[in-house]
This record gives C-alpha cells, sequence and structure tokens, in this order.
C-alpha cells in the first residue's frame, strides 16, 4: 500500500464477503468480495449502471445486502451512521434552508455539541476546504464546486472513520475538478479517513487511489480487476507508469461497457 | 379620503407589482367597472345597482359602522379559525406522513370529511357549540384543518431522499430527521395548503353567517334582501374580494419575509 503519510491511519476497514445487493427479485451485484484497509483510499470503476452507487449505499447503511456479510471495523453493518460519511453526487444533498456555516454544523448539533465549540469547529473545516468567504451564503448562492466542497466540509466535520463518495466531481468543470482533486488528495493525507470513491474517470482515479476496483457490467455485476496504483502522492499524471495503467484500465472498462451496450442492443456501429 | 395617486402608491405597494403590469391591471379593472356602468343603465338598481350607487351605499354602510362591523366580525373568526386550523393541520399533516401507523389510523377519517363541504355541520355546530362564535371559529378550522393537512402530508412525502439519507448518514436519529429534515421540507406544501384554506374560509364563512349570524359580511349580504338593498349585497360581495385578496397578500408577504430560506414559492 503507498501510505506516505506519518499519521497513524485513523479509518476503519471496510469488508465485504460475498455480497449480493437485489432490487425486486433481480440481482444487481452478486458475488462481491472486497476489503479496503483502514485509511485507504480505493476507487470503484465500471459502466454506467453496473451497480457502483447500490454497492456504496450497501455500505453507508441505506440499501441491505440480499447475502453476504458487510462489515465496517468488524461490526456488521446495520443502517446508516456517522462513522460512515456520505459525499453524494448531488449536491441537492445539501440542506437548501441552512447556509454553509449551518450545514456543517449539522453533524456535531446532531449528537449534542454546544453552539460555540460546534460552530468553531465548522469554521475549521470550512476554512479546510476554502470556504470561508462563503460560510453565511445558502446552497443556492453557491457554485458547483463550492457546494461540493460544502458537503465535503459537511462530511468532514463528523470525522467519519469511512468517507464515501459518489462521483462527487462528475459534475464540475475540469479545471475546477483539478482544484478539488488535488485538495482531496491534501486533506486525505492529512486526516486519512478510509475512502471509497466512484468515478468515470479514470485519470481521476489514477491520481487518488491506492488501489482501484473495476467491476463488470450488470446484472448482477462482479468485480473484475482489483489494480493497485504503487505512485507517490502528490501524483503526476504525466509519467509513463500512469500511463500505462490508464491503458489497461480504459482497457478492462472498454471491454465491459461493449458488453453493456451489447446487452441493451446498441452495439451497431461501434467496433469490437 | 385619500387622493387618487396615493391610493395607487398603496395599491401598488400591496400588489407588489412592476408599473407597467400594475397599470395593465388597472386598466382591466376600470374596462370592467365601465362594462358594470353600461349594463346598469338598462335595469332598475333593485335588479343591478349601479358602480356609482354601489359606490356611494360603501360610504354609507362605512360611516354607519356596519361595514367596519361586519368585515371585523368576519375577519375575526376566519382569522381564529384559520389560525387554530393550520396550527392543527400541519403537525397532524407531519405525522400522518411521516408514520404510517398514524396515517392508517386517520386515513379513513380523512377521506371520509373531506368530501363533506364545512357548511353542512353548520346546524350540528349550533346545536354542539351553541349560535355564538365558537361555532363559526370552529367551521372555518374544520375547513382549514383538511387541506393543510392534505397538502403538508404530500410535502412529506415528497421530502427528498437524498436529504433523508443525508441527515442520517450525519447521525440524525428518526426523531430529529422528523424535526430538521422533513419539517422543512415542508413548509411550502403547508403554506400553498394554508392560502388554499383562506379562500376556502372565506367561503364556509358567508355561508355560515348567512344561516346562523347576526353579524358579518354573509349576514350583511343576506339581511340586505330584507330591505331591497341589493347595493349593499354588491358592497358585501366586493369587500369579500378586496378582503380575500389582502389577507393572501398580507400572507404572501409575511411568508417571503420570514420564510425566505425555505424556497416558497408565492
Ligand atoms: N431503487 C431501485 N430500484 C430498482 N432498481 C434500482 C434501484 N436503484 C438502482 N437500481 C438498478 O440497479 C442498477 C445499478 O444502479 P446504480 O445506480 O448502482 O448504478 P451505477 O453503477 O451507480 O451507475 P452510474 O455510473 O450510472 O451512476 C441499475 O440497473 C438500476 O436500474
Ligand atoms: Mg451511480
Amino acid at each position: 500500500m503507498a501510505s506516505i503519510s506519518s499519521l497513524p491511519p485513523a479509518g476503519a476497514e471496510i469488508r465485504l464477503e460475498k455480497i449480493s445487493i437485489e432490487f425486486g427479485g433481480l440481482p444487481v451485484v452478486s458475488d462481491i468480495d472486497l476489503t479496503v484497509g483502514a485509511g485507504e483510499f480505493v476507487c470503484l470503476l465500471g459502466p454506467s449502471g453496473c451497480g457502483k452507487s447500490t454497492l456504496m449505499n450497501l455500505v453507508a447503511g441505506f440499501v441491505p445486502a440480499a447475502a453476504g456479510l458487510a462489515t465496517i471495523g468488524g461490526n456488521p453493518i446495520d443502517g446508516p451512521g456517522r462513522d460512515r460519511g456520505v459525499v453524494f453526487q448531488s449536491t441537492e444533498a445539501l440542506f437548501p434552508w441552512l447556509t454553509v456555516q449551518e450545514n456543517v454544523e449539522y453533524g456535531p448539533s446532531m449528537r449534542g455539541v454546544g453552539r460555540a465549540e460546534r460552530a468553531e469547529a465548522a469554521r475549521h473545516y470550512i476554512d479546510l476546504v476554502g470556504l470561508s468567504h462563503a460560510a453565511s451564503r445558502f446552497p443556492a448562492e453557491l457554485s458547483g464546486g463550492m457546494r461540493q466542497r460544502a458537503q465535503i466540509a459537511r462530511v468532514l466535520i463528523n470525522e467519519p472513520s469511512v468517507v464515501l463518495m459518489d462521483e462527487p466531481f462528475g459534475a464540475l468543470d475540469a479545471q475546477t475538478r483539478e482544484v478539488m482533486q488535488a485538495e482531496l488528495d491534501r486533506i486525505w493525507q492529512a486526516t486519512r479517513p478510509t475512502i471509497l470513491f466512484i468515478t468515470h474517470d479514470i485519470w481521476e482515479a489514477i491520481l487518488l487511489a491506492d488501489r482501484v476496483v473495476t467491476m463488470t457490467a450488470g446484472p448482477g455485476a462482479r468485480l473484475k480487476t482489483i489494480a493497485p496504483i504503487a505512485l507517490p502522492h502528490p501524483r503526476e499524471l504525466a509519467s509513463p507508469e500512469a500511463l500505462e495503467i490508464y491503458r489497461e484500465l480504459r482497457e478492462g472498462i472498454a471491454e465491459e461497457v461493449r458488453r453493456t451496450l451489447q446487452a441493451q442492443g446498441l452495439d451497431r456501429g461501434i467496433a469490437a | 379620503m385619500r387622493t387618487a395617486s396615493s391610493l395607487i402608491e398603496f395599491a401598488k405597494r400591496v400588489s407588489g407589482a412592476a408599473p407597467g403590469r400594475f397599470f395593465t391591471g388597472l386598466l382591466s379593472v376600470m374596462l370592467g367597472v365601465f362594462l358594470w356602468e353600461v349594463l346598469s343603465w338598462r335595469f332598475t338598481p333593485l335588479f343591478l345597482p349601479s358602480p356609482g350607487l354601489t359606490l356611494q351605499s360603501a360610504v354609507e354602510l362605512w360611516d354607519d359602522g356596519t361595514l367596519i362591523q361586519s368585515i371585523g366580525a368576519s375577519l375575526a373568526r376566519i382569522m381564529a379559525g384559520w389560525s387554530l386550523g393550520v396550527l392543527i393541520g400541519f403537525p397532524l399533516g407531519m405525522l400522518m406522513g411521516y408514520f404510517p401507523f398514524v396515517r392508517r389510523l386517520l386515513d379513513p377519517y380523512v377521506e371520509f370529511f373531506r368530501f363533506i363541504p364545512p357548511i353542512s355541520f353548520i346546524t350540528l355546530a349550533v346545536i354542539w357549540l351553541g349560535p355564538g362564535e365558537l361555532s363559526k371559529v370552529i367551521l372555518i378550522t374544520y375547513t382549514t384543518v383538511f387541506i393543510v393537512m392534505i397538502n403538508t402530508i404530500a410535502g412529506v412525502v415528497a421530502t427528498s431522499e437524498l436529504r433523508l439519507r443525508a441527515a442520517a448518514a450525519l447521525g440524525a436519529s428518526r426523531f430529529k430527521i422528523l424535526t430538521t429534515v422533513i419539517f422543512p421540507s415542508t413548509i411550502p406544501s403547508m403554506v400553498t395548503g394554508a392560502r388554499v384554506a383562506m379562500g376556502n374560509s372565506f367561503l364556509t364563512i358567508v355561508s355560515a353567517e348567512i344561516v346562523a349570524a347576526q353579524t358579518g359580511l354573509g349576514s350583511l349580504i343576506w339581511t340586505s334582501r330584507n330591505y331591497g338593498k341589493t347595493e349593499w349585497v354588491f358592497v358585501g360581495i366586493i369587500t369579500l374580494g378586496v378582503l380575500g385578496y389582502l389577507c393572501d397578500r398580507i400572507v404572501r408577504l409575511f411568508v417571503k419575509r420570514t420564510l425566505k430560506r425555505y424556497a416558497v414559492a408565492v
């Protein structure tokens, strides 16, 4: 594992054993075996609709498993909890009736942290994501990138041992995304939670992850490959090693995407 | 008496409309009054009193205190009954929307009573609560409760799944989710319900006052018949329209000022 940080890992291990998830009797993912080590950063790649979000929702405690065992730090997952922070793809997840400051204070206020103490903690995390100038604004008054940063601060203030991120930067423009990726890398180095991160962007995965996990096309999707990225942080994507990893991942995913399209009868005109 | 220009100023402030739009509205109203005037030339005042006659009787009714007393009586009943209805309907709707058990428990009653016009209860209201204010107030409350409740339930059900999940993942308990996510999410539909209920309260109060009251605009409209004063009927009707409009504006203004962050569209 390519851990560079000198801090001890604050994360907890995610362990999935023979996990299957069904919707209405139909399998979405089948037979998933995956262990994400404490403090590890794992990216999940796979064709659209294969069940990445579903798998993450299981870890978050939003959906149950049809079969198998899922544990966090050894304890079976039973519903959502503040030990697992979730950064949703959509910033609609922010509470629009609360300011950034109030959104970030939400977690601490739920566990009864005093007013002054949680305000100070919120200021710290808002500063960490670079939103101090916008603390008193409502989400509707922020740009997409700022909203996503607010969401990240709202999760980090709870000091979760696991952070689940579902395409958090998917809706951002390329420049903002790059800044956010660097920020996330920095924050992860500093606080060391376990991170499970979904993305469609192979370069993003290479930039951030200790290991990249790819999934096969659904229904009944399985894990396809697990590739360690043994490059030092902060990473240089222009290196030949990075390019080689990129080629491999892209080939694997392209195969699954073709399979998905074939299953949907949309493969005409696409070279096999 | 206000001058015409200050009246326009006042109307503009109340309607909150841009000058151009305000004058389109004003023009439309003037056209309507003009048509009314022309029509009134062809009929007796008993059948269709002219705008002038109506205005004159309005001034008379104002001067002798009848109009203000009627407005006061009707408004007091509406305000008391409506506020009580919102205060009961909102939490009830929240509980019904959130707890399936409460929903199943109360659903038969809601589905039954929502189709019964409030005014059909006026007899029972008078028998049980007496001919005084209480029967009318409770009737308005009854009108309001169901509308606010049904709208609130719809709001609870429509609460963003994403935000519910976010709250749960941030450590909120089931009860905290109710108070910190569902409650604020439901405010827009509750406000919609409250505004619709305000309109229906006007319908109910007039019917109730016609049947069982000595005061109020409904009573004024009804007793005018005994004096052959059709113009009083007109005064009563127009007052109701203006009053309803003003009440709605006040609710909207209040909502805009205090509930801005809940994204209530008014
Ligand atoms: N609540 C649900 N009920 C029924 N089917 C669902 C539900 N949620 C997801 N699915 C199905 O499960 C499959 C996986 O969905 P999921 O959202 O996990 O895919 P994904 O890999 O995250 O896709 P994307 O990359 O497009 O976000 C899809 O076929 C979807 O239709
Ligand atoms: Mg998804």
